[in-house]
């Protein structure tokens, strides 16, 4: 079922080469930048504005329709955030890493080796997302933030811990790159196992160690490997393998972590939050979710939370303490828990290609104007200018959303009962509970 | 250090340097003589530059750009069309003076509650004689009235006044009450009690007496320029006074919030008949009165003013 794709030498050398993966992130990185230079000097008119139109409606589209779905981690491999960062803490773009490090170099502390950290961070860019999503200003603001806690964290702590461990993007493309059809694996374990240096983890003159922290040799699933192709570049055996594979193949080893499994319940409450708030019609929620620091924002931060936190997982976890019952189950309710929510993963993913459908669909002719006047400022560069707003593929929205959403469950049923039988719990509780939490998915969405 | 390492530095740097730069070059080379004016909600600023210079003969030209919601633009006393200012959107127009004088610019989109506060200013230099507008002080100072205090009509008619009607009975009434100087100085309500008490028209009735009243304002007016004062009340008044003249805009609540006053309801008889054209336009003209009516002196031209105060009566008169 597996299909290696660095035995074809075209793609293996395009991997290996640093220079088409640099010359990817010079487009990305001067993108990026110029993303932030339009929200900070441009049209404060977010539809208007390359920041707004091109992060979150054409690189929101690419991420989550594209890019998380069938390449996993994909876009962490480009991304232009760690980038400046991590040439700092090198010292270098293309040379081999130096006999010393550079700067302090210390390890992430132990108590934050979770994705914790990165739970917190999209809540908080959820909580605001209302301004943050609509404002160019601060769509800069907190991009130019990302970049620089990047550098700042590239110089105090060793390898990408902004990526391990605090972007808020980060934590969930982890989290649904084990739904991916594409894997970055070793071939061999025995050879891993035999190879005395590890250049893989600790670097050689061919190239670092792993940004992510990550000893290729122990990849089971593919939620902490960034695909940044280094460990293809240092390993001495080549012994690494960048392989296509079935969907949700990471899946069937369910996760034993509270902080993953929170973190399936942080997308799949959000889709639904931003289904109703951001595309319902209720214009008072709207209103409470954009007024950050009113009294009404509270009460919206509250029922956020509540319903994320709290009943959603209590939910879950009377669905899957049932499943207990029902199959006299030993096993601890917490890693009953846990492995559930590894089952639930395509469900969130899912809701997220439904909810981002809409919006991308309805707004993607923006693309084309601020493509051609990037900062609102009257330019036409491509003729593009003038294409005035319209939604496409109105009428194929509907069915398409609720494929998606039938499909999410199926899905995600199928992988609720392969871990059933894998803890010996009874699935059943858990998918009506995804069969209800997808009716209400289709009723905010329809 | 290796080639590639050097290469790529210098990709990075340059590259992005002009990515950073290129932008702003553009930009300064694009916008030489122009003036970029940026409009905002009243509350968030209103219009950006609030003041503009221009010179006589000398074109100038602007580029509209609206930071929220869709605006319009205008300048007052000028014949330029106004123009939709859209958010992040430019508009570009060419307006040019002949005269000296300073020219308010102003919102022709109802933006908000706010909207007529959104205002700003032309400076307008050169040799040519400036225009004579403003020397002339309006009727209402000439004639010494007092816009501030209530106007209420001590006649009112029983049914809507029949311009028509009082047509029949036109041969009757007395060449002075066509006088354009009395039509202007004088209200509906004064006009019937004069009209009511003069022996040439004893026999009439009272509301073939209103019939000649608003007979009188008919003859004041011609159909232009009540299609004028209607375009005018339109785009300018209904937001508060309401396309009615109800006084019901879609503003006026937030007008009675900010002013604690409805905007002036021209559909009360009591209220507009008792009010003479100099009156109005000096309302119009001046505004304030303690409430949110704003001023339109630099805005309408004299002809549009008189045009918008023929508009109101037909809220009373058919």
């Amino acid at each position: 079922m597996r299909s290696d794709l660095t035995r074809f030498p075209f793609v293996k050398s395009l991997l290996k080469n640093r220079w088409p993966q640099f010359l990817v992130w010079f487009v990305m990185l001067a993108g990026f930048l110029f993303a932030i230079l339009s929200g900070f000097f441009g049209t404060p008119v977010g539809n208007r504005n390359f920041g707004i139109v091109f992060v979150w409606i054409a690189w929101w589209a690419v991420l989550i329709l594209v890019a998380v779905p069938f390449f996993g981690r994909g876009w962490c491999s480009v991304c232009p955030i760690p980038l400046p960062g991590e040439w700092l803490q090198r010292g270098a773009i293309m040379n081999p890493p130096g006999k010393k490090p550079r700067w302090f170099n210390l390890r992430w502390p132990n108590k934050l080796r979770n994705i914790w950290l990165q739970n917190l961070t999209f809540t908080l860019v959820a909580l605001f997302s209302s301004v943050i999503l609509t404002t160019p200003k601060v769509t800069s603001i907190v991009l130019a933030a990302m970049l620089f806690l990047a550098i700042g964290m590239s110089i105090v702590f060793e390898r990408r811990t902004f990526c391990r461990y605090l972007c808020p993007v980060g934590g969930f493309i982890g989290l649904y790159a084990q739904a991916a059809p594409m894997e970055l694996r070793v071939k061999n374990k025995q050879v891993c196992l035999a190879c005395k240096d590890k250049p893989c983890y600790n670097g050689s003159e061919a190239g670092y160690g792993c940004p992510w922290d990550v000893f290729p040799g122990g990849l089971t699933k593919n939620t902490y490997c960034g695909l940044c192709m280094e460990c293809l570049r240092t390993c001495p055996y080549d012994n690494i393998s960048v392989n296509t594979r079935p969907f949700s193949a990471d899946l069937s080893k369910p996760s034993g972590r509270m902080d993953e499994a929170f973190k399936a319940f942080i997308m799949l409450g959000a889709a639904m939050i931003y289904a109703g708030v951001l595309l319902g019609p209720w214009g008072k929620i709207k209103l409470a979710a954009y007024s950050v620091g009113s009294l009404s924002w509270f009460g919206y931060t509250a029922v956020f939370l509540a319903f994320i936190f709290g009943l959603l997982p209590a939910l879950f976890l009377g669905a899957v303490g049932i499943g207990k019952v029902l199959t006299k189950s030993t096993l601890a309710l917490k890693q009953s828990f846990t492995a559930f929510a590894t089952a639930i993963v395509p469900l969130g993913l899912m809701f997220w290609v439904a909810f981002s459908l809409s919006f991308v669909l309805t707004n993607a002719a923006y693309i084309f104007s601020s493509l051609s006047d990037p900062f609102g400022w009257g330019w036409d560069l491509f003729g593009t200018a003038a294409i005035s707003w319209q939604p496409y593929l109105t009428s194929l929205l509907l069915p398409l959303q609720t494929g998606v959403l039938v499909g999410g469950l199926l899905w995600t049923a199928r992988t609720t009962q392969k871990v059933g039988s894998k803890v010996n719990i009874s699935p059943i509780p858990v998918i009506i509970f995804s069969t209800v939490v997808t009716l209400t998915m289709l009723g905010l969405l329809l | 250090m290796k080639n590639s390492e050097q290469l790529s530095r210098l990709l990075i740097t340059v590259g992005l340097l002009i990515v950073i730069a290129l932008p702003f070059v553009a930009r300064s080379v694009d916008t030489q003589d122009i003036v970029e004016v940026h409009a905002r909600m009243a509350e968030s600023g209103g219009w950006m530059p609030g003041t503009i210079q221009a010179q006589t003969g000398i074109p100038l030209y602007l580029r509209l750009t609206s930071d929220d919601v869709m605006h319009g633009f205008a300048i007052g006393q000028s014949d330029n069309p106004a123009v939709d200012v859209l958010p992040g959107k430019i508009t570009e127009v060419t307006v040019a003076f002949d005269k000296p004088g300073t020219y308010t610019y102003y919102c022709t989109r109802w933006c908000g509650p706010n909207h007529w506060r959104m205002r700003g200013t032309i400076e307008v230099t050169g040799n040519e004689m400036p225009s004579s507008q403003a020397i002339n002080p309006p009727l209402y100072i000439k004639l010494n009235l007092d816009i501030d205090t209530p106007h209420l009509a001590s006649a009112t008619p029983a049914v809507i006044p029949d311009a028509q009607r009082g047509a029949i009975f036109s041969a009757l009434l007395p060449d002075s009450y066509l006088l354009p100087d009395y039509y202007l100085s004088h209200s509906p309500a004064q006009v019937y009690l004069d009209v009511q008490v003069d022996p040439a028209l004893a026999t009439l009735s009272n509301s073939d007496l209103w019939g000649l009243v608003a007979y009188i304002w008919q003859s004041n007016t011609t159909p232009e320029g009540l299609t004028e004062g209607q375009r005018l009340f339109a785009q300018n008044c209904a937001a508060c006074h309401g396309e009615t003249g109800n006084g019901d805009g879609v503003f006026s609540a937030d007008i009675n919030a900010l002013a604690g006053k409805y905007p002036a309801n021209f559909s009360d008889p009591a209220s507009l008949l008792g009010a003479g054209p100099a009156l109005l336009q000096g309302k119009i003209l001046r505004g304030g009165m303690g409430t949110g009516m704003p001023s339109w002196g630099p805005i309408f031209t004299n002809q549009q003013t008189w045009d918008l105060v023929s508009y109101l009566y037909t809220f009373q008169f058919k």
